[in-house]
């Protein structure tokens, strides 16, 4: 039944390795097989990512000043909530960016590789290590890298860039930042508290410094590329991070309507949740946060699973989801994207979107562990398992 | 039956506070911090935490007595919020699992550089150079170290202090800047208008002051040098204030339906009566001159409150104590207040307290409670040289004895966030 309250997304910004924009990601989601992903295996190698496409930055900030004050993360999380405003119609609109609400999903900025270089060259040469640093550190860094660093100005950014002025807050962890961000502007907009709402992240995998921090858990797959759920602990931990920017515009049906915006599809009900691991509680809690979706058939529903690869977690999520929804298709969507983090669960959820506005038969993105899609389907259910912590489900139906 | 006593004027559920928990380089505790605050203590002090020779601050508000397992950001973060949390519980008379949601703010962080040069020393030789992640990259692969990893991730805080408090669902881990504190509030508040909890638990903690934080402030001149005596430095709304004093702490309140509240017989402190935000397009650091968001913030605030600016008999100002904050925070306050702003006693916790950042929105929220439950508002300390184009009553150096029934908090952060919450002692 429809309600005016309900959550419509009603613009997606999307820039994954398969392209930048909705166009390349509505193709890979109707064609007949998805193909290899683009993979970058050595630059960072033995650690295999999935890079950011090629991108005209100067087409959502138009401004060279700005796209200097921000490093690459920042811009592909600017870049990306340009083109959701655009998607929605409301770039131009300043009276509706104003009074937007906005939520973005951040980790932190880049490292200067130089200067931490320099300071750990010199530093094996000395003792005094941290009067070093305060030498160093006051004459090599940036003043304006700092503000590059800072985890809440991809959207100080977005604000300065595209004028979205209603609220910005900034979520941190990982991929909970990207769950808490959708279900905290889910439930606002849901309760009257925002009409219309920003929410999504960025993720640059192409950083030696992220590289390093996974690697303590040696969670990177290595070597060379292969769909998710065939990925084993032969080749490392079974992840594959990707560059990703992942931003919806999300509103309530009564504001869509009143304007006459396009409507993908709508979110019906969303939740994170967290807790130990060990023992089955992460099945326990994979298996309540599905029972979001207990009403749908599951000959009408697709299932993207935001599986990191980490090969014990997906097999883990996998054998939930095939008691949860036997019979419906699953598409783990990071073996095609890389593991977007912050912005894991915003591109489910962009991706599912898609899907059911084109009613789409998605390819497989692992053929020998999922199976074909011979008809739309009206309903999609989107996980985020995080690889170190939080899990996150969202149920979306059809417009119609 | 719903029972009006319990909605406010938008029909929506009240909020109560009942419980409150506070650190800061003045104390453990609430009643620790509130006797230095109202004597008018500092507790700034020289750094001792790592050299800061060749550096042009040498001073800050760090909290060096809580015992933490190592030294950095997440592990002193995580112990401030541990501290406050059971403090503010043990207020609200809540023992057990929390059973809500959190709401946490805390500092972005990065692995500490004694991290990096322990890499260093078991990595393999440079080849190249600028290579020293290649090779921290051989080392990790050599001996994977989990500690480090989760000693960099930002969900690890809020980890900790659910699984510590039994707190509901997944926890909210934020940061708006300076407006930090503010925010988890915000967030706590709506959540209860929501229907979705009848209360939630709303932290923010900063323990991340290190050499390269310093310095990175520095970089954008947003610090005082005005090292001796370090006591002296945070002068907000002084003619000779020349940047903040950069500091730690932590705070966090028990929000509750008041229904929820009065129905468990729990004591309500207060009322976090209206929440304001407004996000400004102007500048990454900078305010925009004509403080409209600012303006917007604490508008906004005030209507949620369902309050005309009447109704705020006190304000603790965000009063940085550098030149741009409190000149456009007086701006703004002059925009919305008029000729009664000079009527109004504010004040800058920060004089004494530094600034705690990310903490900073919930430790003056813990404050502006205790300015209303004491009746007692607490002074802006080193006032002897007013700036004279801001004409405030800042409550000048001594404390004084006042009823305030409602406060205004303002926070304001890089990144063009702003923030404001109304706080009154009754829901009417």
């Amino acid at each position: 039944m429809k309600s005016d309250n309900d959550v419509v997304i009603t613009g997606i910004g999307i820039v994954t390795c398969q392209g930048v924009g909705k166009e390349p990601h509505v193709a890979l989601l109707s064609a007949a097989e998805a193909g290899i992903p683009k993979v970058e295996t050595e630059r960072f190698s033995p650690y295999p990512i999935h890079p950011m496409p090629e991108i005209d930055w100067s087409t959502q900030i138009p401004k060279r000043g700005d796209q200097r004050q921000m490093e690459n993360w920042q811009r592909l999380g600017v870049f990306s909530a340009g083109l959701a405003l655009d998607d929605a119609g409301l770039k131009t609109d300043a009276d509706a960016c104003a009074s937007m609400d906005m939520i973005v999903a951040a980790g932190g900025g880049e490292r200067d590789i130089k200067v931490d270089s320099l300071i750990v060259d010199e530093a094996l040469k000395r003792n005094d290590r941290e009067m070093l640093l305060n030498e160093k550190l006051t004459t090599e860094l940036r003043p304006t890298l700092f503000l590059a660093q800072l985890s809440n100005l991809v959207a100080g950014n977005i604000s300065i860039v595209h004028k979205v002025t209603g609220s910005s807050r900034t979520f941190m962890g990982e991929e909970s930042a990207g769950i808490s961000a959708v279900e905290t502007a889910f439930h606002r907009i849901r309760s009257g508290q925002s009409s219309h709402s920003l929410v999504g992240g960025a993720f640059v995998a192409e950083r030696a410094d992220i590289i390093l921090l996974v690697e303590g858990i040696r969670a990177h797959a290595t070597g060379d590329w292969h769909p998710i759920w065939s990925r084993s602990a032969d080749n490392g931990g079974g992840m594959i991070m990707g560059s990703v920017g992942a931003f919806l515009v999300l509103e309530s049906r009564a504001h869509a309507k009143a304007r006459g915006a396009h409507i993908y599809a709508v979110i019906d009900a969303i939740e994170g949740d967290r807790g130990q691991r060990d023992e089955g509680r992460l099945e326990k809690r994979l298996a309540r946060l599905a029972g979001h979706a207990s009403g749908l058939s599951a000959q009408d529903t697709v299932v993207f699973s935001g599986t990191s690869g980490v090969v014990d977690l997906a097999a883990r999520e996998r054998a939930v989801l095939d008691k949860q929804f036997p019979g419906a298709p699953v598409r783990a969507f990071g073996g095609v994207t890389g593991h977007g983090m912050e912005a894991q669960f915003p591109l489910g959820l962009a991706l599912a979107a898609l899907s059911l506005d084109g009613a789409a038969c998605v390819p497989t993105f692992d053929a020998q562990n999922e199976k074909p899609m011979t008809a739309a389907v009206k309903h999609a259910v989107v996980t985020t398992v995080g690889y170190t912590r939080g899990e996150g489900l969202a149920v979306l139906s059809a417009e119609g | 039956m719903s029972d009006n006593r319990f909605k406010d004027h938008l029909g929506r559920p009240i909020v109560a506070v009942t419980g409150m928990g506070v650190i800061t380089s003045l104390g453990h505790g609430l009643q620790d911090n509130w006797a230095a605050l109202t004597s008018g203590t500092s507790g700034i002090h020289k750094i001792t935490r790592f050299p800061t020779e060749k550096l042009s601050t040498r001073i800050s508000g760090t909290v060096d007595f809580i015992a933490v397992p190592a030294e950095n950001s997440v592990e002193r973060s995580f112990a401030f919020a541990r501290e406050t949390t059971a403090e503010a519980l043990a207020q609200a008379g809540l023992s057990g699992d929390f059973e809500g949601p959190l709401f946490l703010a805390a500092p972005p962080v990065e692995p500490e550089w004694s991290d990096r040069f322990a890499l260093a020393d078991r990595a393999p030789p440079s080849k190249a150079e600028g290579d020293a992640y290649d090779r921290f990259l051989a080392a990790m692969r050599e001996r994977p170290d989990p500690v480090f990893l989760e000693a960099v991730q930002f969900g690890s805080i809020s980890e900790r202090l659910a699984d510590t408090f039994g707190t509901r669902g997944l926890p909210v881990t934020l940061s708006t800047a300076c407006a930090s504190g503010a925010t988890a509030i915000q967030l706590g508040v709506e959540a209860i208008r929501q229907g979705r909890t009848d209360r939630a638990l709303t932290v923010a903690t900063d323990g991340s002051v290190s050499a390269e934080a310093l310095i990175r402030f520095s970089l954008l001149s947003a610090l005082s040098t005005q090292n001796d005596p370090p006591e002296k430095a945070s002068k907000p709304f002084s003619k000779d204030r020349d940047g903040f004093v950069i500091a730690e702490g932590a705070a966090t309140l028990v929000l509750e339906s008041l229904e929820s509240a009065v129905a468990r017989g729990a004591k309500v402190l207060g009322i976090m009566k209206g929440c304001g935000e407004k996000a400004d397009h102007f500048h990454r650091t900078r305010s925009s001159p004509d403080g409209g968001p600012a303006i917007a913030t604490i508008r906004a605030a005030l209507a949620d409150a369902g309050m005309d600016e009447g109704g705020i008999g006190y304000i603790n100002a965000h009063g940085t104590s550098t030149p741009e904050n409190d000149k456009m925070e007086y701006g703004a306050m002059l925009a919305v207040f008029g000729d009664r702003l000079k009527d109004i006693p504010v004040s800058s916790n920060k004089s004494m307290i530094g600034h705690t950042l990310t903490a900073a929105g919930a430790v003056e929220a813990v404050f502006s409670f205790q300015t209303m439950l004491t009746g007692t508002l607490p002074p802006t300390i080193n006032y002897t040289n007013p700036d004279p184009t801001i004409v405030l009553d800042v409550v000048p150096n001594t404390k004084r004895n006042a009823r305030p029934m409602a406060v205004l908090s303002n926070s304001f952060g890089f990144g063009g966030q702003n923030a404001s919450l109304v706080m009154a002692l009754e829901p009417a």
